[in-house]
């Protein structure tokens, strides 16, 4: 069970050392607490808006949607937590291309959301519900629970059976899942995907994606090569 | 304080294809024309450069070329009862922003409208009676035959350099085109673009099935042409990163390839961006339009165009809600019937199909393009017969490959978890083995499916936002379930070790998902005043020298992509300007 609760410790002593301005060794630590390390040497988690609940949070998240195994690191590995650091911290997280007239009246889910908040807010207060809830129910915030109740819990919240104080489970869970998936799937320059290791996952070839002279030579052929990304390019 | 300007000839709203095509034919013509953009100004050698144009996510899941909702967006309810609320984000369509518009972003899938389409109402009497169409059913013809529009069809496909192979040429059918297409007076400017192995294996098992497969049509062009224009596209790379993001090989079809060029080099022209049209000036005495205004979205300074010639090129929505904002027209109300402007809005039953998975074989799904496949039309307009089944219209049925983007496309089988490490093998097993049949289905207006003003909402001018009530209704419902049927028949043909469940829309209209962005009327065009917003030539019948173009101006949608007589109509009107109008303003159509 200990591992378990590895994602909180290592945010915060990390967090702890760097302040105190000892980042090397944070790092080295971290590395020994880490049960599947990350193919780049990892670095202490610094991020722009996350709050250490909130990183602990989707550390565990990312870390049960994505567990490391065979196929690739865990998610809180291959960045994901920066990924959703970076998202909820920029434009998107703001509200870009959001529109934000009110009134707010509850709508038919078929007319789309409805809130007031940002995807920033709207995940804020996602975050705190959810601990709040297996607090009630398990005594403990999302992440100290251990991977099998982890993934009750959301499998409770997609299936909109957790109490959220009146919030829609399955809109907090879809918006989650999906952000979880974004920093897992998209090119690594936004900070997820850390190795391309999702597009050697699916042998998702990434850039520069010019096959005009590739697509009959290959056809009814896998075609396998390396994934480069942006960065490769740059 | 509005500022006035000078007075031009001619006054574009709207930077897209329809802007872009009248702005061009009508500096030919001797018009000094500006054209106003809302957004900003792009270059494809800039904007759409690798590697920063391969960014599903920036692109595809942000949206960084559709148009901003948070400032301009519309409400929606499901029925004229309920009560409308904003889509707060964009989601069932993407319209553009900025110069070239939708297009840019387009998968560039490029259509002719069948013959019987351009006549709807009157083939449909014809083949099945006076009862066949419902009452609530307000489908119209168009104000002109397939074969009035085919020389600006054509003119359209050679400034796009169209992929595809004819099926129909002078009359003369041909193997392996669409048998179903109207006559064409020449073949696609360029052959169809290379085949992918689902393409071929949907195109084996429907033809031994005795349909009749083609390869799709497409704003792609397969090899280097040289446009109508004398500018050249390249040859398409089959990056599969096509929908929602320019093309940096310049293969796609779009006004910032196609035309805008030559725009730019034209001193009869001038190109304002970032100029918001709020409304038009409207002499409803006089029966014209005497200019626009506009707001310059860098400063807040409104301006005043006076312009002898006002052209409408916005998307569906621009369009719409201009005519209501500068009170152009009867607004439409579904209680009496009676108005026109927000009237017959149809849009399209999309994204439904079937997926399927075969152990043996790789389909490399991100080599490709969305109009990289190979498609049947037994079963859309009214190319089937209809007796007997309970609804009108049909479907385009294609498979082929389209994108491999991760974020959007990494199919499991039925039965997979979402999540941890099963879910993961399973990606990883199937994502090379899966394949796709997709149907869209045509949408027939109906009386309750209107545009119009919301009571509560504004944009950020402080405009009413355009509500939309919308729904699906029996007619659509009962196609969908027939043609799934038949998608589901090929698939079978096909023998895939798996088949998916298939996904047709069958409960209320959704605005959240991606769906397409073939949003249709709410100005349509028509034989008379009572009937329609304006006359065959797309000239507004309450204001003489308005031009509305685009495809508000559809009486409903066929499961054809609009782009192609959305074109087509823009040299239709141009034509009728240049040749008629300029020599003698006034109405074109005696109302």
């Amino acid at each position: 069970m200990a591992d378990e609760t590895i994602p909180r410790r290592r945010f915060l002593t990390g967090a702890a050392v760097a302040g105190a301005g000892l980042a090397a060794p944070a790092a080295a630590q971290t590395a020994a607490q880490t049960a599947t390390p990350a193919p780049s040497a990892p670095e202490p988690p610094a991020y722009t808006t996350l709050s250490a609940n909130e990183a602990a949070f989707f550390t565990a998240a990312a870390d049960t949607f994505i567990p490391a195994d065979e196929l690739t690191p865990r998610g809180s590995d291959l960045g994901i937590v920066v990924f959703i650091d970076r998202q909820l911290g920029g434009a998107w997280g703001g509200g870009a291309k959001y529109y934000r007239g009110g009134p707010f009246p509850k709508g038919k889910p078929e007319q789309g959301p409805q809130s007031h908040l940002t995807p920033r807010e709207m995940f804020a207060a996602g975050v705190d519900a959810v601990n709040a809830w297996t607090q009630k129910t398990y005594q403990k915030d999302f992440d100290r629970l251990d991977a099998a109740q982890r993934d009750t819990v959301l499998k409770a919240l997609e299936a909109g059976k957790a109490d959220l104080a009146g919030a829609d489970p399955r809109t907090f869970f879809e918006s989650l899942y999906q952000i979880v998936m974004e920093g897992f799937f998209a090119d690594p320059i936004h900070g997820g995907n850390k190795g391309k290791a999702s597009w050697a996952m699916l042998g998702f070839p990434g850039l520069p994606a010019l096959y005009a002279d590739k697509i009959d030579k290959w056809r009814g052929k896998a075609y396998v090569v390396p994934p480069l990304s942006i960065q490769d390019f740059s | 304080m509005v500022t006035k300007l000078k007075e031009v000839d001619a006054v574009m709203v709207g930077m897209g294809w329809t802007g872009s095509i009248m702005a061009r034919e009508l500096t030919k013509a001797g018009l000094n024309v500006v054209g106003l953009e809302r957004g900003g100004d792009m270059k494809p050698s800039e904007n759409f450069a690798l590697p920063g144009i391969r960014d599903e996510l920036r692109f595809s899941a942000r949206l960084d070329m559709i148009q901003d909702a948070s400032r301009e967006t519309l409400t929606f309810r499901h029925r004229p009862s309920e009560h409308a609320l904003p889509m707060r984000r964009m989601g069932s369509f993407l319209p553009g922003d900025g110069v070239g518009g939708a297009a840019n972003h387009w998968g560039g899938q490029h259509w002719r409208y069948l013959p019987s389409d351009h006549i709807l109402k009157t083939h449909l009497t014809n083949r099945y009676g006076a009862k066949a169409v419902p009452d609530d059913m307000t489908i119209a013809d168009w104000s002109m035959t397939y074969d009035e529009l085919e020389p600006f069809y054509d003119r359209f496909d050679k400034l796009c350099g169209v992929s595809g192979k004819a099926g129909n040429l002078r009359g003369q059918k041909i193997e392996g085109g669409n048998v179903f297409e109207g006559a064409r007076a020449s073949d696609y400017p360029t052959p169809p673009l290379k085949r992918s192995l689902s393409g071929d294996m949907f195109a084996k098992a429907a033809g031994e099935l005795g349909y009749h497969p083609f390869p799709q049509p497409v704003s792609n062009a397969s090899r280097p042409y040289t446009n109508s224009e004398g500018l050249t596209l390249g040859a398409c790379q089959y990056c599969g990163f096509c929908e929602r993001a320019g093309c940096e090989a310049n293969a796609k079809a779009g006004p910032l390839v196609c035309v805008v060029p030559k725009l730019r080099a034209d001193p009869k022209f001038e190109l304002r961006t970032r100029a918001w049209v709020s409304r038009l000036i409207y002499d409803k005495p006089g029966k014209k339009v005497t200019g626009v205004l506009y707001t310059d979205t860098r400063t807040g300074e409104e301006y005043e165009q006076p312009a002898g010639l006002v052209v409408l090129s916005a998307y569906v929505f621009g369009n719409v809600g201009l005519m209501l904002y500068s009170g152009i027209g009867e607004p439409y109300d579904p209680s009496t019937g009676r108005g026109t402007v927000g009237k017959n809005y149809c849009y399209q039953l999309s994204r439904m199909g079937i997926n399927f998975f075969f152990e043996d074989k790789d389909f490399n799904p991100f080599m490709g393009s969305p109009g990289m496949a190979m498609l049947i039309d037994d079963f859309n307009g009214d190319n089937f017969d209809h007796s007997g089944l309970g609804f009108l219209g049909g479907v385009k049925m294609s498979c082929g490959s389209g994108t491999g983007s991760p974020i959007g496309y990494h199919p499991v089988p039925p039965g997979t978890p979402r999540w941890g490490s099963e879910w993961k093998r399973a990606t990883k097993k199937w994502y090379q083995h899966a394949a796709n049949i997709s149907i869209g289905g045509s949408n027939y207006a109906n009386r309750n499916n209107f545009l119009d003003l919301d009571p509560t909402y504004k944009d950020a001018l402080g405009r009413p936002l355009l509500r939309l009530t919308y729904n699906f209704v029996e007619n659509d419902y009962k196609l969908v379930e027939y043609c799934i049927g038949k998608a589901e028949q090929v698939a079978r043909a096909m023998k895939p070790t798996i088949l998916g469940n298939p996904r047709v829309r069958r409960g209320d209209y959704d605005i959240v998902p991606y769906q397409s962005t073939h949003n249709t009327g709410g100005t349509i065009m028509g034989a008379n005043p009572k009937e329609s917003v304006v006359n065959r030539y797309l000239q507004s019948w309450d204001a003489d020298n308005l031009f509305v173009m685009g495809a508000s101006t559809f009486p409903q949608q066929t499961a054809y992509n609009p782009t192609g007589p959305v074109g087509a109509l823009a040299y239709w009107a141009a034509e009728a300007i240049t040749k008629q109008y300029l020599k003698s303003p006034g109405a074109l159509v005696k109302a």
